[in-house]
């Protein structure tokens, strides 16, 4: 198993106010072919975690420590022109809302096609067939290539996402609650074929979510995030049956679930803050 | 639960054994454009042969994905728009034959709680005038008796009095759900149509929003309706669940046992769908 991602000591703060750490000190690896997911809610930095190694945060926020280093090579100071050739080719992204991520004037095969063209070059025929292949392996019939994002439904989209992010066989997926939008069954599809794809392309992914359910069926390991620093990781076994951290145990318990056997329990943050002095 | 119910039955005006809203036959067929440049029409059963009843003081939940016409439902329970055949009922009185003051009157008692907390509050309004507005339009109280119940109302669902001089976007998701809530409940309806009213918030602050409805419901034996795509939720607030696909209820029962023994194909699906259902059952 090698190490394909390492964050090292990694702080974000509001470039107007230095002393609000949205990510605090955070250090985790990512090995390739395995899924991380980070957990935690609005507000725990785990979506600024995952724009930090993408380069992607807003101007209005400031990395002040940390190292990022993907595949041996350090992220945080590369250009910009340095970075658009890992974003997209080394590594790829998926987001929420595959409404807003496609772009709605242009056919779905040409929007697959963009970063074959951009990062290898591909033309003509080549790219056509690539652009089919990709469309295959997501489950969408390529004589779809010509359709237009709204004549998709959302699950379709979301899989013409992926076959974006998955297009120049990047050895790292980001993706950032790529199923929280999406209806029960749909979702379950969606978290099926990601997992192939990594299985199947040794990709280790990075994924991000609030529902320790999704995290159940998806991740390998598990870092869970609170008020911008981890307060546990692990393996998803240990996590899930023998949580170590107050946090854990409360974000678990407010799941409901589906037998409804265990009362709904919201966090109680004044005893949270009392079990964490 | 059951003391809510007698609770409600005991208010009197219920007519049908307890049962407070019925549907009967509901259709509605959308026409909709299709093909590249819309010359094309396509008709859509958005709502097909739809019956339902909800008893009194419980909660009946409408299960369903995008597009199976859960919220069309919603809004042709509450005649915000019209049907193509059928009958709502509502405490025994038909809906669709009531003038415009008598249905002013009965939708005093028919609230409703919406999706998304960011898009139903109008963010010029301050929240006491949010909230207060129900009151206004039906005429009710004084100033400043309106003033009295809205703080009240405010205070009830976990914010505080002083939040009325606020304005929405000082609020977070949660916080602002909690603001349609007291909007719809500072009324005192008989009936909460609720359409997925947490499926927008993070998992914890739906935990509270959960248990804040259920407790209301007991307090002032309250009648919902809840519409959701999420099973995990609907196992701990519902009594009952309709499960809707493609425009028609294709199953219906007692929480408990739709989900132990699910008697349709689609329901198994749905059931088997819950994320984490394999692992993070205790």
């Amino acid at each position: 198993m090698s190490e394909l991602l390492c964050i090292d000591d990694l702080t974000v703060v509001p470039a107007a106010d230095e002393r609000r750490r949205l990510v605090d000190g955070v250090s985790m690896t990512l090995q390739a072919g395995r899924t991380t997911c980070i957990v935690g809610e609005s507000g725990s930095g785990k979506s600024l975690t995952a724009l930090s190694v993408m380069g992607l945060l807003p101007p209005t926020l400031r990395r002040i420590s940390g190292s990022i280093r993907f595949q041996g090579l350090e992220l945080t100071g590369l250009t910009n022109a340095q970075m658009c050739d890992v974003r997209g080719k080394r590594i790829g992204m998926i987001f929420q809302e595959p409404m807003t991520s496609l772009n709605p004037v242009l056919a779905v095969g040409f929007q697959v096609g963009e970063s074959l063209t951009a990062h290898l070059g591909l033309k003509g025929d080549a790219l056509k067939r690539r652009v089919a292949e990709l469309l295959e392996r997501v489950g969408i019939p390529p004589e779809r290539a010509g359709s237009y994002p709204d004549e998709l439904s959302g699950g379709q989209r979301q899989r013409v996402m992926i076959a974006m992010a998955i297009a120049c066989e990047p050895a790292m997926l980001i993706a950032d609650e790529p199923t929280t939008a999406l209806d029960v069954t749909v979702q379950a599809q969606i978290l099926a074929l990601l997992a192939e794809l990594k299985s199947r392309m040794n990709m280790g992914m990075l994924f991000i979510t609030h529902d320790f359910g999704v995290v159940a069926d998806i991740a390998d390991d598990v870092v869970v995030m609170f008020r911008g620093q981890i307060v546990e990781s692990g393996p998803v076994d240990a996590v899930l049956n023998r949580p170590q951290h107050p946090y854990t145990q409360a974000l678990l318990d407010c799941v409901p679930d589906a037998e409804g056997r265990k009362p709904l329990k919201p966090i109680d943050y004044a005893w949270l803050n009392e079990a964490m002095a | 639960m059951s003391g809510a119910r007698q609770q409600a039955r005991g208010n009197g005006g219920i007519g049908m054994n307890g049962i407070i809203l019925a549907a009967r036959g509901l259709s509605k067929t959308y026409v909709q454009r299709s093909g590249r440049f819309g010359f094309g029409t396509t008709r859509v059963k958005a709502l097909d042969d739809v019956n339902l009843e909800v008893k009194a003081g419980t909660t009946l939940a409408v299960v369903g994905e995008s597009g199976s016409g859960k919220s069309t439902l919603a809004r042709c329970l509450l005649q915000l728009q019209p049907l193509d055949a059928g009958e709502v009922l509502f405490e025994g009185q038909n809906l669709a034959a009531l003038s415009g003051k008598a249905l002013r009157a009965a939708r005093r008692h028919l609230q409703m709680v919406f999706q998304d907390p960011f898009a139903s509050l109008n963010p010029r309004m301050k929240v006491g005038d949010i909230v207060a507005e129900g009151l206004v339009i039906h005429g009710i109280g004084t100033a400043e008796q309106r003033r009295d119940s809205v703080a009240r109302m405010l205070e009830r669902v976990g914010l505080a009095a002083a939040d009325m001089e606020k304005y929405p976007h000082q609020f977070s998701g949660g916080q602002r759900q909690r603001i349609g809530i007291a909007r719809a409940l500072v009324l005192e309806p008989k009936l909460v149509v609720c359409d997925e009213p947490v499926s927008a918030l993070d998992v914890s602050i739906q935990a509270q929003i959960l248990l804040l409805l259920k407790e209301l419901q007991q307090e002032m034996g309250l009648s919902y309706l809840f519409i959701s795509h999420d099973l995990r939720v609907v196992r701990h607030i519902a009594d009952e669940v309709a499960v809707m696909h493609r425009g028609r209820i294709i199953e219906q029962g007692a929480v408990a046992d739709l989900y132990a023994k699910p008697r349709q194909e689609y329901t198994r699906i749905l059931l088997n769908s819950i994320p984490g259902r394999h692992r993070l059952a205790t």
